[in-house]
Order: C-alpha cells, then structure tokens, then sequence
C-alpha cells in the first residue's frame, strides 16, 4: 500500500468544481511529482490532503488511515508537512520562532537538534535566525517554509511550487536540497510545479493535470520524454521536415 | 499641582480603557473578529468579584484570581459555543452577535444583581496618600500598578511561552499555522479566555471608582475608540490610546464646558481617522491578493 492514497476526490470552490476525480498514489520514499499549468487544479489537491478543503466526494488515505475531511492541524500531527504556495512564513516572528512552530506539535526532545539540522541545510537561515521571517529575501524565505515543515519530522512533505519566483540559480538549489531531504531523511515528497524541467528532473513518478483531471501519468523519465510533455510544457518543439507546424495542434489526451 | 493631579486620575482612568482595549485588539488580531461584549463582559467580571467577595466573603487576593479564572473559562466557552459556529459568516453578522452578547449579559447581571450601582469590597476604596500637597486614591495606584503588572505579564507571554508565540503565529498567518499542526481553533479559544480574563481584571479594578452596575461595561465603547487610536492591531498601542483618551477627559472635563468631557473620546477618535486613520502604532500588516 502507497504511504498516500487519493481516490476519486472532487474538490469544490463553491459551485467551481476545481477537482474532477483525481486519483493519485505516492509510495514510500519516492519524490512524485504533479504537472500542470495555471488552474488545474495542483494547489487544490494538496490542500484537499492537508485538510485546509474538503473533498465532496473521495477518499484519502495516508498511511492506512483514513484523512479524508479531517482538520489541517490533525492532518499535520499525523506526519504531512505542507509547504504552501507562496512560503507563507509568519513575517513577524524570528526565523529561529518560525522554525520552533514548524516543531510545534513535537513533544520530544530533539527539536535544537532538528534546528542546527536545518541551519546544516540551509546556511543562510543560520546567519539570520534573530532576523524576522518578513525581512528575509523570497529564497530565504523559500528555504525557511522548508526548514519549517521539516521541524515536524513529516513522513510526506507536499511542496507547492517551491521554485516560484525564484531565480533559475536558487531553483536548481531548491531542487538539490529537496532531492538531498529525500535522500538523506527519507522524506516522501510530493511536488507540484510548473517548472516542469525542475520537476521532471527531480521526480521518480508524474502525474499531468488539466482542468481538474489527471491525464497523463508515467515515470518521470517516460514523461520527459513524451512528445506532448515536450511540446506544452518543455517548450522543445519538433520541427516539421518542411519546418512547418501543423495547424492544429492536438493533445493525445484530447 | 492642579495639573499633576488630573493627570494622575487621567492615567488611572486611562489604563481602564487601555485594558478593555487590549481585549479588543487581543481578539481583532487572532480571529479578525470585533467582540462588542467586551465592556460587558468588564462588567460581568466585577459583579462576579462583587457575589465572590462581598457576599461569599472571600479574601481579596482569592477573589481577584478566582474571578480571572471564572471570566476566563467563560471567555473560551463563549468562543466554543457563539463564536466558532460563526466560521465563515460574513464579518456583519458575528459583529451583530457581538453586539447582541452584550445586551444579553446586561439583561442576565441586571436580572441576578438589580439595577441599583454595588460597592466592591476593595483594600484599595477610600484610602489616600499625600505626596507633596498632591492626593492619590490607593485605587488609582492599584490600577495603574495593575495594568502595568497585567502588561508585563502578557509581554512576557507572548515572547517567551511556546502557547504565546503560536498566537502570534496563528494571528500572523492562520493557514500556515494549521500547517505546521498549531490546534489554531483552541488558540483562538484561549485568546478569548485571556481577553475576558483582562476585562475582568479591569472590572476589578475600576469598581472602587466609579461603582458596580449592569450600565458600567458601555465604557467599552470609549475603549475602542481608545484600540483604534492606538492603531487597531497594536497591544502597546490599545494601552496608550487608552491614557491619551483617559488624560483628554479630565483636561476636557476642567477646562472646557460641561460635557464635552463625555464626548472628547469620539472627538478624539475622530481627528485621529481625518489625521492619521492607521494610528498611532499602525502595524504593517501584509495583505495578500
């Protein structure tokens, strides 16, 4: 059985229907990745795990207990760090308080040792740990989402979008330090992007999104390779042999 | 001398304010929510001091923590039982509630303890001291030490205590912190059970001066005149509007036509939002689209 478990969610925004029976599988340790472009639905499938909205219909499942509809902060304890869009740090708070709040719901005694952990990841926070959150650059604060979720000792971590806004340096830093944590701490990752390279050069599984559903799914390295992968979310095109494009380019999926 | 001595009873009056206020912006800040009950809830605090030690003939150091401790636990079952079934209402509709709470605890406090205005038993009523041709009620140094002890207090907690920074935290960026697994719902409980524990303590203080009755807690208005002057949204900020609103009244209530002292707090409040509308402590606070 995978460590998480999505079958058939749909996901309202209202009347919206954002999420049109997605079903999806993270195993163990794997770093599973979800593609698409703006609003198809990743955000909103990671908050219908994480609790913050609620499935209509579906069931999730995370290390064979049933999540579904459960509150965020429950969801948390259980071992999901979420690591939401746009860092959402706490801007007044220090970077060493923020990170001590990622370590919230531990009652063990190891959280300074998970703090000097985090500074080992990320150099930069150490220098600033006296520093409020909101002073830090939008890397800083990147990397302070991430050492923050970690803090919980999270089996899964669902990353959205750590490379937003980034420049291409501080992505591919991102995407080492992700790789590193699913190496060396045996974090399940499951990262939604739009850097679609970053992604696929990180990920062991893809799903693809559109409008709500999952149309395309393979390894990795199957997906880099997929024609329509390249073409639409790439940008590599190929070339006709009169150096013509067809007119109408379809999807297979459609 | 003349003006030394209204400036003392300013401050001690100031610092009434500036408690209720805190209660105001306490909550304002963790749940985006106003609660207008706060002065009644002042008010409920010093009748249940009033039942504990006048009737019940407890010591007063017995009384002021029991009396904290009740308001308190009232506080947080008022959040668990209105509020929180609130979610997601549009803002109106909590504030009418808020509003409507208040008019309910007058109607039960004047239905228990009448109508009629009830002296506290207080160490602090009646006694003076002269210092220097200047006369100060050991009620106005018990408010002033007290609100600087209750300051001091809540300082210390929200810098210091794991519970404290997790408030800050969930007033900071609610989403994040349900991420990170801070139980934001009893947060928002116990914010609750602080701000009517504050109030309480205000109440406490406050019924040497100006007596007991179910009327007493309608000063709650002047104190969010006195939380939005300091800055809706600073804790320093609802301290200090309260002394500007509390010092503003005596001067008023000396210098000018009768009155007017009544209506200085709103006069106040006004030139505030023509001159200055964020306050005086305005925090940055970061709104995402």
């Amino acid at each position: 059985m995978a460590l998480l478990n999505l079958r058939n969610i749909e996901t309202y925004y209202g009347p919206v229907m954002a999420i049109r029976g997605v079903s999806l599988e993270v195993a163990e340790s794997s770093i599973v990745t979800i593609l698409g472009a703006n609003g198809a639905g990743k955000t909103t499938v990671l908050k219908t795990i994480s609790g913050a909205m609620e499935p209509q219909k579906g069931k999730v499942t995370f290390d064979d207990q049933d999540i579904t509809s459960r509150d965020p902060d429950r969801v948390a304890r259980l071992g999901i760090g979420h690591v939401p869009e746009g860092r959402e740090i706490f801007p007044f708070l220090t970077v060493e308080e923020n990170l001590r709040m990622g370590a919230f719901a531990r009652k063990d005694r190891g959280v300074a040792a998970d703090i000097d952990l985090v500074y080992g990841y990320f150099p930069a926070l150490a220098e600033r740990r006296k520093l409020a959150g909101g002073f830090l650059s939008g890397g800083q604060q990147q990397m302070l989402a991430i050492g923050r979720a970690l803090m919980a000792r999270p089996k899964l971590m669902l990353l959205d979008e750590p490379s937003l806004g980034l420049s291409p340096r501080l992505v591919a830093e991102i995407a080492g330090i992700v790789k590193r944590l699913n190496e060396e701490q045996k974090v399940t990752m499951l990262l939604v992007e739009q850097n679609a390279r970053m992604a696929l050069d990180l990920g062991d599984y893809g799903y693809v999104m559109e409008v709500g559903r999952i149309v395309m799914e393979d390894t990795c390295e199957r997906l880099a390779g997929a024609t329509d992968i390249k073409e639409f979310y790439l940008g590599m095109k190929d070339q006709g042999v009169r150096g013509r494009r067809r007119w109408k380019q379809r999807k297979t999926w459609r | 001398m003349e003006v030394l001595q209204l400036l003392i009873s300013g401050v001690s009056q100031g610092c009434v304010y500036g408690l209720i206020a805190l209660g105001f912006v306490l909550i304002y800040k963790a749940t985006e929510m106003v609660n207008f009950a706060q002065g009644d809830i002042m008010m409920l605090g010093a009748f249940v001091a009033f039942s504990l030690g006048n009737l019940a003939g407890l010591p007063f150091v017995v009384v002021f923590v029991l009396t904290l401790v009740i308001m308190g636990a009232l506080g947080m079952a008022l959040e668990r039982g209105l509020l929180r079934p609130m979610i997601g209402e549009p803002p109106f509709a909590v504030l009418m509630l808020t509003i409507g709470l208040g008019f309910v605890i007058r109607a039960i406090a004047g239905a228990i303890w009448g109508n009629q205005p009830r002296a506290l038993d207080s160490p602090f009523a009646g006694e003076i001291v002269e210092l220097g041709g200047l006369i100060i009620g050991y009620e106005n140094i018990a408010i002033v030490v007290g609100t600087a002890l209750l300051c001091a207090l809540l300082f210390l907690f929200f810098r210091f205590t794991r519970i404290g920074i997790a408030m800050q935290a969930a007033s900071q960026n609610q989403l994040a912190a349900f991420y990170l697994g801070i139980p934001v719902k009893r947060v928002f409980s116990l914010v609750w059970g602080i701000s009517a524990a504050i109030a309480a303590a205000a109440g406490i203080l406050v019924a040497p001066v100006s007596l007991i009755d179910p009327l007493m807690g309608l000063v709650g208005i002047k104190a969010f005149a006195a939380a939005i002057v300091g800055g809706f949204g600073s804790l320093p900020g609802a301290i200090v509007g309260g002394l500007i609103i509390g010092i503003a009244e005596q001067f008023v209530g000396l210098y000018l036509p009768a009155g007017l002292s009544e209506v200085s707090a709103f006069v106040i409040l006004l030139a505030m939002l023509f001159l200055r509308p964020e306050g005086i402590f305005a925090t940055l606070q970061q709104k995402k689209v």
